[in-house]
């Protein structure tokens, strides 16, 4: 008994003592519990939220480009598409079929689903079909009851509704590339698109606006459970352009009648860009939904070049287009006063080299400003050799050429505007006086872009230093707001009104008088009369050869080596208001030179633009000022 | 003698009505409260719905206290007699899994016997103790003293705690040895055994992490630095972490935990519901749970100090010993104060032999307390 006693106290005495180190461990686990909860609660509740709070990405809505009078050029349309959520459908291959009863599906969709489903978590839903129509998406719709798990999913595309007639000017969309990354997290969303060109790309940050958040509880599998907040983000802002959209049709088809043409219309006083026209031009729509290989290598090796926006990138010689800079630098220099008499004989001799005038026969003795009209070559060969380049260059450079616009577009030309200085640094070799006198009449390496032919004009009429551009000056905004005093914001150009007044009265009689190089292509509209100057540039050096033998006619040529036809005008005589230039490239259809072929586009477009006076249709416009200050 | 006819062949001296009488019903309160604790945070894990958790584990706990309250009945003796053969059924069983186990969870852990699929390994948690207070019952201190006498209890605790753990789960061998270990330093095996034993057994740790299978190891070492592989095996105790941490103070709320309920929190209805409880009722909720704990191990030890009997006394301490270590193991491995080895949370996480495991534990408890008089002799018969 004393054994079972001793045993029972030993017994008891390590119970109490095991009780004890229970203690102490229960202890243990309610200071642990204290040391997670309260110590590090905030650590673990950060965690925590980090957790299961994910940041989804909301793609804003991008902003539309609408024209002066608010037309959108650019929309935004909705799309429809069948998506499937694998979970809540009970047999995907039963559930294929039921879809392909009521609308097509290919057998490449139908893997493509299979394979998504398989691959993705079994509430990530599956894309069946895109681009729907409308009554494709209704048939699903009314049919969803028999389609657990089915349903329709609403996006947005980029719908351009004039189609090609605004490409290139407007642009187009597309998904994003790989080095377009970085910066703006939006551009990582799987179906964004961004501005690759034109006016999409120029404007793509203000159209694109910023993207909205949506903060969702998300589970360990990445499944939203719902939504915790919303931040809509900011919807694009609308572009208002200059463009009138019912001009820029207008001489969009007038072009289309030529093979590759462009055409720019400026409202000379304030810059603004009424119709800026490059054709043939592309559908831009094909870029939303993705071009094939096929189709793209198409468009890229069109020897008309629609992906090219001529009118800003198309760089030409500008042929007797020149003139009025050679006759402007030689009335600056005292070269040339307008009655200074030049004997033009058909052909003008320099050294050994001899260079023809256009008319075969030659003009007789000519003043400067019949001269212009009749577009004698003779005239500005003497005028250019009595000048040197150098003048010549800084009078067009002050007339906007030689340099880019800074037109809002990307990727304008500089053109080229030569310079005895540019020459020896670029080609190491001396300036050619033989040079200049192709320089007179707009040739050898004198370059310009239709928008800077059509800037010069605007400058010619307005004695100012004009700068063209797309946007409302009011900007991104709300069309039909006020623009501000856009023609006074130009520095004045400082030529003498009276050397300006000779060159444009030179200019009204090539179209208005009786012999004028134009003449046939007149505005015969009372008060809507224009004037301008037609140009015909060579593309390829006629050799002596040739003209022993006879010049070939154009369409005997190449389309290639034709000459191309420029010209350049403004409307009315007396109060210009509007300019247009255009360019023919080698001649069009019937190969014709400028007062053939372009001048007649400037008739009617410089007629249509004056009826339709959209410069003055804009309320509280300046227009007044400015022509209270030309009288 | 027609009385203890009624009472079946262990009814002893007292009648059913009067055992009934004489049951512990402190503790079945506090058993039943606990269990109570469960079934709210089981309908808290499925979201607020008696489905698919909390009505099963109702329906369990309601069979499970039936068997407790009958095993509380038997009397002691029957124990004593039957106590290896037990341990010998449960041993069998356990080597069947071995042959003809179904596979889940990539362990070996289960006898599906249509109805209950049995784990084995948890019944060799109280065949062991029964085993053990069986073989000490009649030994004295002097024999207790003679190491060759410890032979016997050693190979009844290693050798169910090696086949455990070549199922495998490092859990439930963990508990057989240290249960094992906490009975035989209650009968008095000296403090250099057990030091000589974890030299040994210090040795053997490289003969072990031989054999551990992969998964074992990333827990164990992932346990050492969570941190270091947050997505892969660390997940679940950092995130388990995460989630008692930042349940803070009072928690946030039933049914508000935002880890558990958003799936982060891995086994939230088994093995991790007590973080699923920490998170949704913070520092309070845990520390009142772990307080019903210690309760219950009050009243185990009170149980055997009042118990007459050494038999009596071995069980109620192994069983609550036992008790301690589901508690220590499966709360320390949810705090990351130890690798995730898998063992549930008793009473309250969700499982049906873990549950009838326990309850039958608390059966024999309560039997020690209604037999606490009885006096039983060094070889099971009644001593006068």
């Amino acid at each position: 008994m004393e054994r079972e006693k001793n045993r029972s106290k030993l017994l008891t005495r390590r119970a109490l003592l095991l009780a004890g180190v229970q203690g102490a461990l229960a202890a243990a686990l309610a200071g642990r519990l204290y040391q997670l909860q309260v110590l590090q609660a905030d650590r673990y509740g950060m965690l925590a939220d980090q957790n299961r709070i994910g940041l989804r990405l909301i793609a804003p809505r991008r902003g539309r480009i609408l024209d002066r009078f608010g037309a959108p050029l650019a929309d935004n349309r909705p799309t429809y598409r069948v998506v499937l959520v694998p979970e809540q459908t009970p047999d995907i291959d039963a559930m294929l079929d039921a879809v392909a009863a009521l609308i097509s599906l290919s057998d490449a969709d139908r893997r493509r689903v299979l394979r998504d489903a398989r691959r993705n978590h079994s509430f990530v839903p599956v894309a069946v079909r895109e681009n729907l129509d409308w009554e494709e998406m209704a048939r699903i719709e009314v049919n969803t009851l028999e389609l657990p798990g089915v349903s329709i999913e609403q996006g947005l595309t980029r719908d351009y509704p004039y189609g090609a007639t605004a490409s290139p000017l407007l642009g187009y969309v597309a998904a994003v590339s790989e080095q377009d990354l970085g910066g703006d997290p939006v551009l990582e969303l799987p179906d964004f698109h961004l501005g690759k060109s034109g006016i999409e790309k120029q404007y793509d940050l203000d159209l694109r606006g910023e993207a909205g958040t949506s903060e969702v509880e998300v589970n360990a599998f990445g499944r939203v459970v719902r939504e915790l907040n919303r931040d809509e983000g900011e919807p694009g802002r609308d572009a208002v352009l200059a463009i009138d959209m019912a001009l820029q049709d207008f001489a969009t088809r007038r072009c289309a009648g030529e093979s590759s043409a462009a055409c720019v219309l400026l409202d000379a006083w304030t810059g603004e860009a009424l119709a800026l026209v490059s054709t043939p031009g592309y559908d831009p729509s094909g870029f939303v939904t993705g071009l094939s290989q096929e189709q793209w290598l198409a468009l890229q090796s069109d020897p008309l070049r629609p992906l090219n926006d001529k009118a800003i990138a198309g760089v030409y010689a500008p042929g007797s287009t020149f003139k009025p800079m050679v006759a402007l630098a030689a009335l600056d220099s005292g070269a040339l006063t307008p009655d200074t008499h030049i004997t033009c004989p058909g052909y003008f001799e320099l050294g050994d080299a001899l260079f023809h005038c256009w008319k075969k026969g030659g003009h007789g003795t000519l003043v400067l400003r019949e001269a212009i009209k009749h577009s004698c070559d003779v005239f500005f060969f003497e005028t250019a050799r009595r000048l040197g380049i150098d003048p010549i260059a800084a009078m067009a450079r002050r007339f906007g050429l030689g340099n880019a616009t800074g037109i809002d577009l990307p990727g304008e030309a500089a053109g080229l505007i030569p310079t005895t200085d540019w020459k020896l640094a670029t080609t190491g070799v001396k300036w050619q006086p033989g040079e200049t006198i192709s320089a007179g009449i707009g040739q050898s390496y004198v370059a310009v872009t239709p928008l800077q032919l059509c800037v010069m004009a605007a400058r010619l009429v307005t004695n100012r230093a004009v700068m063209p551009r797309l946007l409302r000056e009011d900007g991104i905004m709300t069309p039909g707001a006020a623009a501000t005093a856009g023609a006074a914001d130009f520095d004045a150009l400082g030529i003498p009104a009276a050397h300006l007044d000779l060159v444009l009265d030179g200019m009204m009689a090539v179209v208005n008088e009786p012999g004028g190089t134009a003449y046939a292509a007149r505005i015969t509209d009372p008060g809507l009369a224009m004037g301008g100057k037609s140009g015909t540039s060579q593309v390829r050096r006629i050799t002596e050869a040739e003209r022993e033998h006879g010049l070939r006619k154009p369409t005997e040529l190449p389309w290639q080596d034709r000459d191309h036809a420029l010209f350049i005008a403004f409307a009315p005589v007396g109060a210009p208001r509007y300019v247009c230039a255009t360019i023919v490239e080698h001649g069009g259809e019937t190969g014709g030179g400028g007062s053939a072929v372009a001048a007649p586009i400037c008739r009617d477009v410089l007629r249509e633009a004056q009826k339709r006076d959209p410069a003055r249709r804009v309320p509280d416009h300046p227009f007044a000022i400015a022509a209270a200050e030309k009288s | 003698m027609a009385e203890r006819d009624t009472a079946d062949f262990g009814g002893g001296n007292t009648p059913v009505g009067g055992k009934l009488w004489s049951l512990n019903w402190g503790l079945v309160l506090l058993v039943t409260v606990i269990a109570g604790v469960g079934f709210a945070m089981l309908y808290s894990a499925a979201n607020g719905s008696w489905q698919p958790w909390a009505e099963r584990q109702a329906i369990r706990f309601a069979v499970a206290a039936i068997v407790m309250i009958a095993v509380a009945l038997i009397d002691l003796r029957f124990w004593l007699r039957f106590a290896y053969v037990f341990y010998g059924v449960v041993f069998v069983l356990l080597v069947g899994v071995e042959i003809r186990g179904a596979v889940g969870m990539g362990a070996q852990r289960w006898i599906d016997l249509g109805f209950i699929q049995l784990q084995p390994s948890e019944l060799m948690k109280i065949a062991l103790v029964l085993a053990l207070a069986r073989y000490f019952h009649g030994l004295s201190l002097e024999e207790v003293g003679k190491p060759w006498r410890l032979v016997v209890p050693a190979a009844l605790t290693l050798v169910p705690a090696a086949l455990v753990l070549k199922q495998p789960d490092l859990g439930t061998a963990l508990m057989l040895v240290l249960g094992g270990a906490a009975m035989l330093y209650l009968v008095g095996v000296r403090w250099w055994m057990f030091a000589f034993v974890t030299a040994a057994g210090g040795g053997a740790v490289p003969l072990v992490w031989h054999h551990l299978r992969d998964y074992q190891r990333a827990r164990i070492a992932s346990f050492l630095d969570p941190e270091s592989d947050p997505l892969g095996a660390g997940y679940h105790a950092l995130q388990s972490k995460i989630a008692i941490g930042s349940g803070g103070v009072f928690g946030k709320g039933f049914m508000a935990g935002t880890q558990a309920h958003l799936s982060f929190l891995p086994a939230k209805q088994t093995d991790f519901i007590f973080t699923m409880l920490a998170e949704e009722f913070g520092l309070v909720g845990g520390l009142v749970l772990l307080a019903l704990y210690l309760l219950v191990l009050a009243y185990g030890f009170a149980i055997a100090f009042r118990s007459r009997n050494n038999f009596g006394r071995l069980l109620a301490l192994g069983i609550t010993v036992n008790f301690f270590l589901y508690v220590f193991i499966n709360i320390a491995m949810v705090t990351g104060l130890l690798p995730v080895v898998g063992v549930p949370l008793p009473l309250v996480s969700f499982g049906g032999t873990a549950m009838l495991t326990i309850m039958f534990g608390f059966g024999i408890l309560l039997g020690v307390y209604v037999h606490r008089d009885t006096r039983i002799g060094r070889f099971g018969d009644s001593e006068g």
